[in-house]
């Protein structure tokens, strides 16, 4: 894995820049000693390591905005930082590069319950903003799995979902506006807290766009009243194909479920050795179906997958009876991925979409190359969305492992995209799966994307090294020749 | 005389795209033209129909995801959907009547200019159902973005830029949706009589509780006298609407009818009256035939509504109903010359936008259709517009005056 090139001119202005920034952020908000910025060399993607030039902690708007000049000026590339939980090195710092943590930017701004909606700081976390409402009964719909640790702007950041975005949506939908500060330093509102904000959809364009285009200083989000009841079904299968069948016919009965997950059998032993959660071992698939909503719509629903299931042939059904049951099921789903932390010395989560239909085939895939390879692999599955992820079992310390999973894993993302799905569902391309972009986009795909980018970021000082292949060119724009200005459809009707 | 080209592949889109960049000349792009009447006038010497890319290419029920190509009616795709028991869940408008024509939409032009339906308030809006794209941009060249599958993030989402966007950054040409699971009921539970205010706090309080409306809205009096609702209305209507299976619909309609005891003005109408209403209001149906008049449409923070109401008629005349739990005001007034464009705009709340949705040709000409932007978004906009058609060919001016912003 390689980043872009350090440098030498940016390096050497590094005293410089350090002075700039003292003049801008006071005490203790640069930081500068190896030492301190050893806390920022790398994020959840933790195969990768990079020290970073500096560390620079700013606590308002205006110090973002001047931060950001300055880098423009002394052209010095920026990384923002959240919390650091990215799983695809979207937070991996550079060489000759300036991280930007936004963790100061940690208060709530505004709660509206009348409008439903909530403004914060984007270094506030994911579930501080539940918390901060939930004593009115409302909360913030996506969860995904780090959200103690992760924060709202690496949310917008990463478009980040959670086990219950088949229902409830991804970041993007749950996002109403942002504050955004371009690398010239423009501060701009994009949507805000009333719907379809006049012009282009900008907002839609930075929800996801993982650092590359600006930096996010404000959020405002929809809060949800949270559901009257929630009940969940633990389901077992004996081939993971009947899994498949029953969640394409639950959906099929018009049943949106809050959450459908399926683990297949190394998943199910693994969480089953480390918590007990009472998973049948003997299934080569398991479910978990979760219903929200009105006590009397999720007890109708419950039956109803009850009955559904049992017809694809399920040989164990258990409906959650209480709210200590249905936790007890998602205990093991939840503890998956320390659970394989826990028979392997190190994972490689991989994180692609599929159409659902080709589930059986993938996974078919995904067991020969395991052999292949030489490395076990444990899968858990957003089942309802088709969100799939591997955890490629492997040990960095045996020389070459590393590599064996990373070829593993791409080859994986390579499949998902051969079967019309698409390289990652929810963990952003980052630095791990830029070189796979070429496998979903052409040239004049990747090219169009990367203008879009200049209109934000002219001189490529945002975030750089991620989301697009580090060798990938584009040419200069200009005119298509067309030979006299003929037309070689001469027969498009015309009228 | 307008040059009408009608391309039936994707490839003479690209050819057709490629010759006008090639020639420096402008073309006005569209599907059946339904909505033609919509956003500024266009002026291009060649209209780009691209209602001969027609049919749904896929559609997995189970998958929640289908893939037409643009030009294909939406009433195809309606009753693709219906033989599934699926829909649309952002609920479009139909707003040829509106327009005062009887073409029917199509999916594209959905996509690239339509208005979300009343379901915007719960279920988002158009941008949050449009997962995939193919589209040719200024240079004719033929792109893709986003995917066929409901949970993707790879790649920017450029889906997202292009809805909504009228036609300037691209000429749409495959469209993937995200379709859901059609509720098996509905009923309307609707209260008479409340004045603005009040109709607004008890819509806020439905949409924030577990009886989990999918649209609410208010009319005034006079509307409510003139809709499907006439007779059934006393004053004027709030309308919340439930949607879901049997019993849920049953016990949500009982709490909210338990939050009125005692007030006999709470009714409930059942399925096709509640599905009439909300066709009534999702098509504006209240604006509808009204040749003198201008109409726009202001997007605002629900707790602002009542008060804009109260503040509006010193305008003169006008009619206003909300939608959206009251996020959406639609307003019709005597257009004149200029729409009262500066008027209007002058009195919405910080944080509020209005849109011209209906004016003669004229008055969209000098005024601004689309809510003016700050200096900053305008130059990125222009700049993002740049990155797509950098000659400006594709639509220009249909949202914005300016050259660059197009």
């Amino acid at each position: 894995m390689e980043m872009p090139k350090a440098d030498p001119e940016a390096l050497g202005r590094r005293q410089e820049l350090i002075e700039g920034l003292r003049a801008i952020v006071p005490g203790e908000g640069v930081i500068v000693e190896d030492r301190a910025l050893a806390a920022y060399e790398s994020d959840g993607l933790t195969a990768y390591r990079q020290l970073p030039m500096v560390v620079v902690l700013p606590e308002t708007t205006g110090q973002v905005a001047r931060i950001l000049k300055l880098c423009r000026d002394l052209a010095v590339k920026v990384v923002p930082r959240g919390a650091g939980t990215s799983l695809s090195g979207g937070a991996l710092p550079l060489a000759d590069g300036v991280v930007l943590g936004m963790g100061r930017f940690n208060r709530i701004l505004a709660v509206d319950y009348a409008n439903r909606t909530v403004t914060a700081q984007p270094g506030v976390t994911n579930l501080a903003i539940t918390q901060a409402v939930e004593g009115r009964g409302f909360y913030y719909a996506p969860d995904p799995s780090s959200q103690i640790a992760c924060t709202i702007g690496g949310n917008v950041a990463e478009n980040s979902g959670g086990v219950h975005c088949l229902k409830y949506g991804m970041t993007t939908n749950n996002v109403l506006g942002v504050e955004l500060v371009t690398i010239d330093g423009d501060i701009v509102r994009l949507g805000g807290d009333v719907p379809d904000a006049p012009g282009y959809d900008l907002l839609g364009l930075v929800v996801g766009s993982e650092g590359l285009l600006g930096v996010v200083t404000e959020v405002t989000v929809r809060i949800l009243p949270k559901p009257q009841s929630a009940r969940a079904a633990l389901v077992g299968f004996s081939s993971t194909v009947a899994a498949a069948d029953a969640v394409a016919a639950i959906i099929g009965a018009g049943i949106i479920p809050a959450g459908m997950e399926m683990m297949d059998r190394p998943a199910i032993h693994a969480a089953e050795d480390f918590i007990g959660a009472g998973y049948p071992r003997d299934a080569e698939a398991l479910l978990i179906i979760e219903l929200d909503g009105p006590e009397d719509e999720v007890d109708h629903l419950l039956a109803r997958v009850d009955a559904i299931v049992r017809q694809l042939g399920a040989f164990m059904v258990r409906l959650s009876n209480s709210e200590e049951e249905r936790l007890a099921f998602w205990a093991g789903r939840k503890a998956a991925f320390p659970a394989v932390g826990r028979i392997s010395p190190d994972y490689y989560c991989m994180d692609g979409t599929i159409p659902r239909r080709k589930l059986h085939e993938v996974l078919e895939g995904i067991t020969a190359a395991s052999a292949r390879h030489g490395l076990r692999v444990a899968n858990v599955f957003h089942a309802g969305d088709g969100n799939l992820h591997p955890l490629i079992l492997y040990d960095a310390n045996l020389p070459g492992q590393l590599e064996a999973a990373e070829a593993f894993g791409a080859e994986i993302l390579r499949k998902c995209v051969q079967v019309g799905g698409v390289l990652t569902g929810e963990h952003g391309v980052g630095v791990e799966k830029r070189e796979l972009m070429l496998d979903q986009f052409n040239e004049v795909d990747l090219c169009q994307q990367k203008r879009v980018k200049e209109a934000f970021d002219p001189h490529g000082l945002c975030n750089p090294g991620k989301v697009f292949p580090t060798l990938h060119r584009c040419a200069e724009l200009g005119r298509m020749h067309v030979s006299g200005g003929a037309l070689p459809f001469p027969d498009l009707p015309r009228f | 005389m307008v040059d009408v080209i009608q391309p039936d592949s994707e490839e003479g889109v690209v050819e057709v795209v490629a010759v006008a960049c090639a020639a420096g000349r402008p073309l006005e792009i569209l599907g059946h033209g339904s909505k033609s009447g919509f956003g500024r006038p266009v002026g291009a010497g060649t209209r780009l129909a691209l209602a001969g890319l027609s049919g749904i290419t896929e559609y997995e029920p189970a998958e929640l995801v289908l893939t037409a190509r643009a030009g294909t009616p939406l009433a195809d795709i309606d009753a693709c959907l219906a033989g599934s028991h699926q829909t649309l869940a952002f609920e479009p408008r139909d707003l040829s009547a509106l327009f005062g024509t009887t073409v029917g939409q199509t999916l594209g032009g959905v996509v690239a200019g339509g208005i979300p339906g009343p379901r915007r308030c719960v279920a988002g809006g158009m941008r949050d159902h449009v997962l995939g794209v193919r589209a040719v941009n200024g240079l004719g060249q033929l792109f893709k973005a986003g995917g066929k599958v409901v949970k993707n993030v790879t790649g920017y989402d450029l889906c997202k830029l292009l809805t909504g966007s009228f036609g300037t950054l691209a000429a749409l040409t495959e469209i993937t949706v995200k379709v859901l699971p059609t509720a098996e009921t509905e009923a309307t539970v609707l209260v008479s009589g409340l004045a603005a205010a009040a109709a607004v706090s008890l819509m806020s309080e439905a949409l924030g509780s577990a009886a989990n409306p999918s649209a609410a809205a208010w009319l005034p009096a006079g509307l409510a006298a003139r809709s499907i609702l006439a007779g059934i209305a006393t004053g004027s209507a709030t309308c919340l609407r439930l949607e879901g299976c049997g019993p849920s619909v049953q016990a949500r309609r009982r709490r909210l009818l338990e939050r009125f005891e005692g007030n006999t003005a709470a009714t409930v109408l059942d399925d096709e009256a509640s599905a009439g209403l909300w066709r009534e209001l999702r098509d504006v149906q209240p604006f509808h035939g009204r040749p003198d008049q201008a109409v726009w449409k202001i997007s605002l923070r629900p707790s602002d509504a009542p008060a804009l109401l109260e503040r509006l008629p010193t305008l003169g005349p006008l009619d206003a109903f909300l939608d959206w739990g009251g996020a959406l005001m639609w307003v019709s007034l005597p257009c004149g010359a200029d729409a009262r464009a500066g008027d209007l705009r002058a009195a919405l709340p910080p944080g509020a936008h209005a849109t011209l949705v209906i004016a003669p040709e004229a008055v969209r000409a000098a005024q601004p259709v689309f809510h003016p932007l700050p200096d900053a978004v305008r130059a990125l906009e222009a700049r993002v517009r740049a990155s797509f058609d950098p000659h400006g060919i594709l639509n220009p001016g249909r949202m914005a005056a300016a050259r660059s912003a197009g």
